[in-house]
């Protein structure tokens, strides 16, 4: 077994015992780039000087390889969010998760791709084209952490980060075969993340297997002053809640999550789980979240009408891509804006500031955006209720295996509706984490999606790490 | 409904530059999108409070002292144009 193909704490082991040295492991990890990433495409920068800056290492350092999605800020890195209207931006700090990163003697090998500005569901919308799924080069690694996401998979990284708004961590995560984990909103710092919608993102690791995504949270999670939105809670040991048991644990179904348009091979595997999961004490019970229908609207208003706001900065005033009309012989700067952005930023990113401009706009304000608030209101209700009678809900991540490339680029609708299992957790501010559960007849991946309450990650973990330990599934590898 | 007008309207207050191609576009999807949104419209959200965030979090503040931050030269490192310490940009009063 090569070292790139090992998890981060069967590396930590071996560090520990002296029979292997971070720079083998990097040196597993580049080969490996070079050798595979002609063919994936998940990342967009690859790193390999950085470790030369850490000067001080400390003696817990966890010297692992990891990718980072393309939208958290590197200090003099270029950082673009996979857009046009970023190159060139170098950031003149670290976000808050890299600083942790940093300080814990990680080694940031490269940075990858994403679906630009994460509006996306399957990294087909960055400026450097697609990333392509590991396990079917013709498929979508899933988005808008595909490159992430891709890179876990392929074994190119050994971990890596990326950002859930909607589903971005979730979604490539069930895709591409390995765990990913979207901390409840406020328990990791988004200082530094550029933002898609403010009271919806959410940084998170993407592993190979829960014991890893369990020891990458704990590294990046935390209050800092410098994000008001995150939370003065302390962060357990989440590695402590790696039990192999949950007897007694109260899982929900929620029955408006079995319906028409869930693939009959996901159905099925998701009913294996819970079998797997009765067969160690979990009793189950079908639960109702009754405005399930309406989340992907509610989200498709609130989500793009926070990141109409939030791209708005982007202008070409102070850095990245500035244009200016040819034609005219003296141009204002309203000239600037508008063709910086019409240049800078590609069709989806339009789209969505389109359709969260005019969710905000006078005379259509209240009929959209406050409704769609409103609406948020009752889909989170619809949460709280469930947990006063489950520890946790189990569902598909995806209705689907991932799709192919170019499937469902012309149909903006069919794309946003593909995100309908993972948005609502969003929305209710929910921890919520997928691993994988089977392959389909196609052999493409298949996960199942743990949701609990906020600040609950220990369950989840817990949860996790139960149907892990008693399947195989985090085992397979891709034969690329 | 929405028209090709109303989509320029739009990418104008978006401050956006769409060519005719990407308007006629953008009506079609933005009409179809919208149309799918509506259904909102069926729900009775009178006693409904807004929530514009998941936790109940409300003023966070922090003592009005002065902290250390970005040198002016550190800020203007990347930027696109500059001059005299300051951003440069196109004419902005005539």
């Amino acid at each position: 077994m090569h070292l790139n193909e090992l998890t981060a704490h069967e590396l930590l082991n071996l560090l520990k015992q002296k029979k292997t040295s971070a720079e083998a492991i990097s040196q597993a990890i580049f080969s490996r780039i070079e050798k595979a990433d002609k063919k994936i495409k998940a990342f967009v920068r690859v790193h390999k000087d950085t470790n030369k800056d850490n000067k001080e290492i400390p003696s817990s350092s966890l010297p692992i390889p990891i990718a980072i999605k393309d939208n958290l800020c590197i200090k003099d890195m270029e950082t673009t969010c996979c857009s046009k209207i970023l190159e060139g931006f170098r950031p003149p700090y670290d976000a808050t998760v890299i600083k942790k990163l940093k300080e814990s003697g990680a080694v940031i090998i490269g940075q990858t791709n994403m679906d630009e500005f994460a509006f996306g569901s399957s990294t087909e919308n960055s400026c450097y084209g697609p990333t392509h799924n590991p396990w079917n080069l013709d498929c979508v690694p899933g988005g808008s952490s595909g490159g992430s996401a891709a890179s876990v998979a392929a074994h190119e990284t050994i971990w890596a980060l990326g950002s859930d708004t909607g589903g971005s961590i979730r979604q490539p995560a069930s895709f591409c075969g390995v765990v990913g984990v979207k901390p409840t909103y406020g328990r990791v710092s988004r200082y530094g993340l550029i933002a898609f919608a403010s009271s919806l993102d959410q940084i998170g690791p993407l592993t190979k297997d829960v014991t890893d995504a369990a020891l990458l949270l704990k590294i990046i999670a935390g209050h800092d002053a410098n994000d008001s939105t995150s939370v003065n809670v302390p962060v357990p040991d989440y590695t402590k809640s790696l039990i192999n048991d949950c007897q007694g644990l109260k899982i929900g179904i929620p029955k408006e999550f079995f319906i028409e348009g869930l693939d009959n091979e996901v159905k099925d595997a998701i009913a294996a789980a819970i079998e797997v999961l009765k067969k160690k004490g979990a009793l189950i019970k079908e639960i109702s979240l009754p405005h399930t229908e309406y989340s992907v609207a509610t989200y498709y208003i609130v989500a793009t009408a926070e990141a109409s706001s939030n791209l708005a900065r982007y202008t070409g005033v102070q850095y990245g891509l500035r244009r200016q009309p040819a034609a005219k012989r003296k141009t204002s700067l309203v000239d600037m804006y508008e063709e910086t952005r019409g240049e800078g930023f590609g069709s989806e990113a339009k789209r969505r500031i389109m359709l969260g401009t005019y969710a905000l706009s006078s005379g259509y304000y209240d009929a959209y955006y406050l409704r769609g608030q409103k609406v948020r209101t009752l889909i989170k209700n619809d949460f709280d209720k469930a947990f006063n009678e489950v520890d946790a809900i189990l569902t598909p991540t995806s209705p689907t295996t991932a799709f192919g490339i170019g499937e469902k680029a012309n149909n903006p609708l069919s794309m946003y509706l593909s995100d309908v299992y993972t948005i609502s957790v969003n929305l209710a501010g929910l921890p919520a984490l997928s691993l994988p559960c089977g392959f389909s007849k196609t052999e493409m991946p298949i996960g199942l999606q743990i949701i609990t309450k906020p600040f609950a990650e220990e369950m989840m973990f817990r949860l996790a790490y139960t149907y892990e330990q008693n399947t195989a599934w985090h085992k397979q590898k891709v034969s690329l | 409904m929405i028209t090709p007008k109303d989509v320029q309207y739009i990418a104008g207050l978006a401050r956006i530059h769409l060519n005719d191609a990407e308007t006629e576009h953008f009506t079609k999807d933005l009409e179809a999108i919208l149309g799918y949104i509506g259904k909102l419209q069926k729900l009775d959200v009178s006693k409904m409070e807004p929530t514009s965030h998941a936790l109940p979090l409300k003023n966070v503040y922090r003592k009005d002292e002065i902290k250390p931050s970005l040198s002016q030269e550190e800020a203007l490192r990347i930027a696109v144009a500059k001059q005299n310490g300051s951003f440069k940009v196109p004419q902005v009063i005539e």
